[in-house]
C-alpha cells in the first residue's frame, strides 16, 4: 500500500493552522491547569477545580480553568498551573480550594503571582522571583518525549495536541514514507518495548508486515495490572491522542485495518479519554477511510477486559478481546501469524506505541541519541512509597539509580535510610540500597535480578521487612494465577503458605530450599511469564537479603518488627457462586 | 423488568464488537451485577450455552452475583501502600464495618473489598470511597470517611 504525497501534506497543513490560531486564543486569556487524573483525583484535585471554577464564575473573569492529566509531580497534587497572557507557567503545589481562592483573587483578579505560594515556573516570560521548575532536580534530569504533553494539554483536545506538535509524525509517513520506510525508522531508533519483555519493536511490525491475510490488528496493551504502575493510564489520561497517532502509525508500517486499545473496566478516566480522543480523531480525518487524503484507512476502538493481571499477557490479551476468559495460548503459533481471531496481530504497550510520533517526526537517529547502549530512549518510572517525592518521571535510560531515587524523587523521608528497591512489577525484583550503583538500563536490570518491566519502581526504607514486603508480592501473583497451569496455580498457592509461615515465625530450616525447588518447577512448566517468573520476587528477595528471611526462620524474629501474624488480603480468588445464589435461582425461576 | 433492563444494556453496548464478556460487562454496568438472568440472556444473545457465560463471569474477579450495596469501600493492598501502612487500614476498615474481611456488611449497606492497586500508588495508602479516590488514607481517615458517608448508620462493629 503506497500513498500519494501531497494531500496528507495539506491535509496535515490546514490542521495545523486551526490548530495554531485555536492555541494562540487559548493562550490569550489566563488559563488555569489543574492536574485531574488518577493521582489527582487522590489527592483531592476535584475540590480544588471546583473551587477554581465557583470562584473564577462569581468573579465574572474571562479565565479559562482546563482539567489536564499528569505533569507526574505527584508529591506536589493537587498540582495547578496558572499563566497569565505573556507569562511563564506558574506552578502550584498541595493547593486546597482555600489556596484556590487566594490564588484567584490574587493570580486572575489581580495579575500577581504569589511566589510564597509557588513551585516553580516553567517557560519563556518573568518569574516574578519564582524558582525555574527546569532548574529542580527533578526537572532537569527528565527528558519527557512520551510524556511531553501530559499536564499541557486537555486530553482529547485535538486543537491543543496538534498545536504543540501533534499528528506532524503521521502526516510526514504518509506523505512520503512507504511502510518499509516507517519500520526502518523504528528500527533506527533502537526502540524496545516497553511492556516487559524489550523486543526490538521495529522487529516486531516487520513481522506483522510480513504476515500472510488481508486482516491484521494492532493491540494496545493497557491492562497495566503492575501494582506500583500507572504510567500508562496517565498517559490515557493525560494525553490520549499521542497514544492513537502512535498507533496509526503502527497500523500504517504493519498494514494493518484496526487496532484495539484494551483497558481495564473500571478505569473510567482513561477509558472515556480514549473514547472521546477516538471520536475527535475521527471527525477530523485522522481515522477512519483515507486518513488526511490517503490511501491507508485505519481505525481504533477500545476494548474492555474484567480484573484479572493475566489478561496483560500478550495472548491471554487476545482471549480476552475474544470475550474468553483471559488464559494465555501457548506459542506458536505466534500472534503475528495467528493472533485475535485467528488474524496476525502486533501487542503493544501504551508507552511503546506513544513514542511513535515524536520518533517519526524527529527521525529514528535523534531518539537513539538519547539512552544508553542498547536501552535507547527513555524510562518511565513511577516511583513510589517511601520517597520524599513520589510521582511519574520520564528520564533518559544510562543514568544510575541513584539519580532516580536520591536526585529526582529524593530519597526517603528525614530520619530513615532507603533499604531496597522493588522494580518492574510483581514478578519483578526486590533489590538493596547497594543496588543504587546501578545504571538503568534493560541489561543491567536484567542482570540485577530485577526487571524494568513496566517502570514502577517503589521504595522501601528501615523501616521495612523485605520478608514482609515479599509475603504481600507473592500474595498478588497466588491471587492472579489464571489457574491454567499448574506449576503456576499449586506453585504460587505452596509459595505464599511457606512465605506466610516464615512471616509467623513458622519457618523450617528446609524452607528456602523447597521454595527454591517449587520455582524451578513453576518457571520450567508454566505457559505465561506469569508462572515463569512468579518465583522472582522470592529468588531477588533471598538473593538481597538472606539474613532477614535466616532471621524469621532461626531467631524466629522480624528485624524491623513488621510482620504481623494475620496478614490482611482479598478472600476472593476467582469468586464462586454461594450457596444463597442457588437458592436465589431456585426462587427465581418459580 | 429485570430481564428487560439487562436485555437492553447487553443490546446498547456502544463498541462493534460485542463478546461475552463485553456484554457481561455491560450487564455491571448497568445493574452493579450479574443477576442469573443475565448469565442466560447474555448466553443467548452471544450464541453462547449458560456454562460458557458462568466459566467467564465466575473468572475476573470484577463481577459480583448479588445485588450491590449502598456503599462500596475499596482499600488497596498492592505493595506501595503495603509498604506505606495499607494493612493499617484494612484492619481498620474491617473493625469499622464489624467484618472479618472482605464482603457485605451483615446489615446489607456496605461493601469491602480489597484492590490490588487503584492506580494513584503516589499517594499511598489509597482507598475508594464510592468510587471516590481517597489517597494518603490513615485509619483515622478511613474512620472519618466511613461515618461521612454513612450519615446516621452505625456498623455492626462500632462502638459509638
Ligand atoms: C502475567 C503478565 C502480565 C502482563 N501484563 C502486561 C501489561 O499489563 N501491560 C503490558 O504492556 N504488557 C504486559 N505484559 C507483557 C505482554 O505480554 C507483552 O510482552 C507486551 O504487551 C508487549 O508490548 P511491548 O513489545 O510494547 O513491550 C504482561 C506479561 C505477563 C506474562
Ligand atoms: S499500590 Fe495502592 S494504589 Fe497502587
Amino acid at each position: 500500500m503506497t500513498t500519494t504525497g501531497s494531500a496528507p501534506a495539506s491535509a496535515y497543513e490546514s490542521l495545523r493552522e486551526r490548530a495554531q490560531a485555536h492555541w494562540a486564543a487559548l493562550e490569550s486569556r489566563p488559563l488555569v491547569r489543574v492536574g485531574m487524573d488518577a493521582t489527582g483525583r487522590a489527592a483531592g484535585g476535584l475540590d480544588v477545580v471546583a473551587s477554581f471554577r465557583t470562584e473564577v464564575a462569581s468573579h465574572g473573569l474571562q479565565a479559562t480553568v482546563s482539567e489536564v492529566g499528569c505533569l507526574g509531580l505527584c508529591f506536589a497534587e493537587p498540582l495547578v498551573d496558572i499563566k497569565l497572557p505573556g507569562g511563564p507557567r506558574v506552578f502550584y503545589g498541595n493547593v486546597t480550594p482555600a489556596i484556590a481562592r487566594e490564588l484567584v483573587e490574587s493570580c486572575l483578579v489581580k495579575g500577581v503571582h504569589r511566589p510564597d505560594l509557588a513551585l516553580g515556573t516553567l517557560g519563556e516570560g518573568p518569574a516574578h522571583g519564582i524558582p525555574r521548575l527546569e532548574d529542580q532536580p527533578y526537572w532537569k534530569l527528565q527528558v519527557r518525549v512520551a510524556t511531553r504533553l501530559c499536564g499541557t494539554v486537555q486530553p482529547a483536545d485535538l486543537n491543543q495536541y496538534v498545536a504543540n506538535g501533534g499528528y506532524a509524525g503521521l502526516a510526514k509517513a504518509l506523505a512520503g514514507m512507504t511502510p518499509k520506510a516507517v519500520q526502518d525508522e523504528m528500527t533506527k531508533s533502537g526502540m524496545r518495548g516497553r511492556g516487559g519483555a524489550a523486543f526490538p519493536t521495529g522487529t516486531k511490525w516487520s513481522f506483522l508486515a510480513g504476515a500472510r491475510g488481508a486482516v491484521k490488528y494492532v493491540l494496545v496493551n493497557c491492562e497495566e495490572g503492575d501494582p506500583g504502575a500507572f504510567n500508562d493510564k496517565g498517559i490515557l489520561e493525560g494525553d490520549p491522542l499521542t497514544l492513537l497517532e502512535g498507533t496509526t502509525i503502527c497500523g500504517f508500517a504493519t498494514g494493518a485495518v484496526q487496532g484495539y486499545v484494551f483497558i481495564r473496566h473500571g478505569n473510567d478516566g482513561p477509558i472515556e479519554k480514549t473514547r472521546a480522543a477516538i471520536v475527535e480523531a475521527r471527525k477530523a480525518g485522522l481515522l477512519g477511510k483515507n486518513i488526511m487524503g490517503s490511501s491507508f484507512s485505519f481505525d481504533i476502538d477500545v476494548a474492555l477486559t474484567g480484573e484479572s493481571y493475566v489478561s496483560g499477557e500478550e495472548t491471554a490479551l487476545m482471549e480476552a478481546i475474544e470475550g474468553k476468559r483471559s488464559m494465555p495460548r501457548a506459542r506458536p503459533p505466534f500472534p503475528a501469524n495467528v493472533g485475535l481471531w485467528g488474524k496476525p496481530s502486533n501487542i503493544n504497550n501504551v508507552k511503546t506505541l506513544a513514542y511513535a510520533p515524536e520518533i517519526m517526526r524527529n527521525g529514528g537517529e535523534w531518539f537513539a541519541t538519547i539512552g544508553f547502549e542498547r536501552s535507547k530512549g527513555t524510562a518511565i518510572l513511577c516511583l513510589t512509597g517511601a520517597v520524599k517525592r513520589p510521582g511519574m518521571y520520564e528520564v533518559p535510560f544510562g543514568l544510575k539509580l541513584r539519580d532516580v531515587v536520591d536526585g529526582i524523587a529524593g530519597g526517603s523521608p528525614e530520619g530513615s535510610k532507603v533499604k531496597l528497591l522493588q522494580t518492574g512489577g510483581p514478578l519483578g525484583g526486590v533489590l538493596d540500597a547497594r543496588s543504587l550503583d546501578l545504571t538503568l538500563d534493560f541489561e543491567t536490570m536484567a542482570r540485577a535480578g530485577a526487571i524494568m518491566g513496566s517502570g514502577g519502581i517503589i521504595v522501601g526504607d528501615d523501616r521495612v521487612c523485605a520478608v514482609d514486603l515479599t509475603r504481600n508480592l507473592v500474595a498478588f501473583c497466588q491471587f492472579e494465577s489464571c489457574g491454567k497451569c499448574f506449576p503456576c496455580r499449586l506453585g504460587m498457592t505452596n509459595l505464599l503458605e511457606t512465605v506466610e509461615r516464615i512471616c509467623q515465625m513458622q519457618g523450617q530450616a528446609q524452607d528456602l530450599d523447597l521454595m527454591r525447588s517449587i520455582g524451578t518447577t513453576m518457571q520450567a512448566g508454566s505457559l505465561c511469564g506469569h508462572g515463569q517468573l512468579g518465583f522472582n520476587p522470592i529468588s531477588s528477595a533471598i538473593r538481597f537479603f538472606e539474613a532477614d528471611f535466616r532471621s524469621h526462620i532461626v531467631d524466629r524474629r522480624c528485624p524491623t518488627g513488621s510482620c504481623t501474624a494475620v496478614f490482611l488480603k482479598p478472600t476472593r480468588t476467582r469468586p464462586v457462586a454461594t450457596s444463597e445464589w442457588y437458592a436465589k435461582r431456585e426462587y427465581a425461576k418459580t | 423488568m429485570l430481564r428487560e433492563r439487562v436485555r437492553k444494556a447487553i443490546t446498547s453496548q456502544p463498541q462493534p464488537v460485542v463478546t461475552v464478556l463485553s456484554s457481561l460487562l455491560a450487564v455491571e454496568d448497568e445493574m452493579g451485577y450479574i443477576p442469573p438472568e443475565a448469565v442466560e440472556e447474555v448466553a443467548e444473545h452471544t450464541q453462547s450455552t449458560v456454562n460458557d457465560v458462568w466459566a467467564v463471569a465466575s473468572f475476573y474477579t470484577n463481577f459480583r452475583f448479588t445485588s450491590p450495596m449502598e456503599r462500596v469501600v475499596e482499600v488497596c493492598w498492592g505493595p506501595t501502600c503495603h509498604l506505606m501502612g495499607a494493612q493499617e487500614v484494612m484492619r481498620c476498615a474491617q473493625e469499622l464495618l464489624g467484618m472479618q474481611g472482605e464482603g457485605d456488611t451483615s446489615d446489607g449497606k456496605v461493601t469491602l473489598k480489597y484492590n490490588t492497586c487503584l492506580g494513584a500508588c503516589s499517594q499511598a495508602p489509597v482507598v475508594m470511597a464510592d468510587h471516590k479516590l481517597v489517597g494518603r488514607c490513615t485509619p483515622e481517615r478511613l474512620a472519618a470517611l466511613l461515618r461521612a458517608e454513612r450519615t446516621g448508620y452505625h456498623a455492626p462493629g462500632a462502638h459509638s
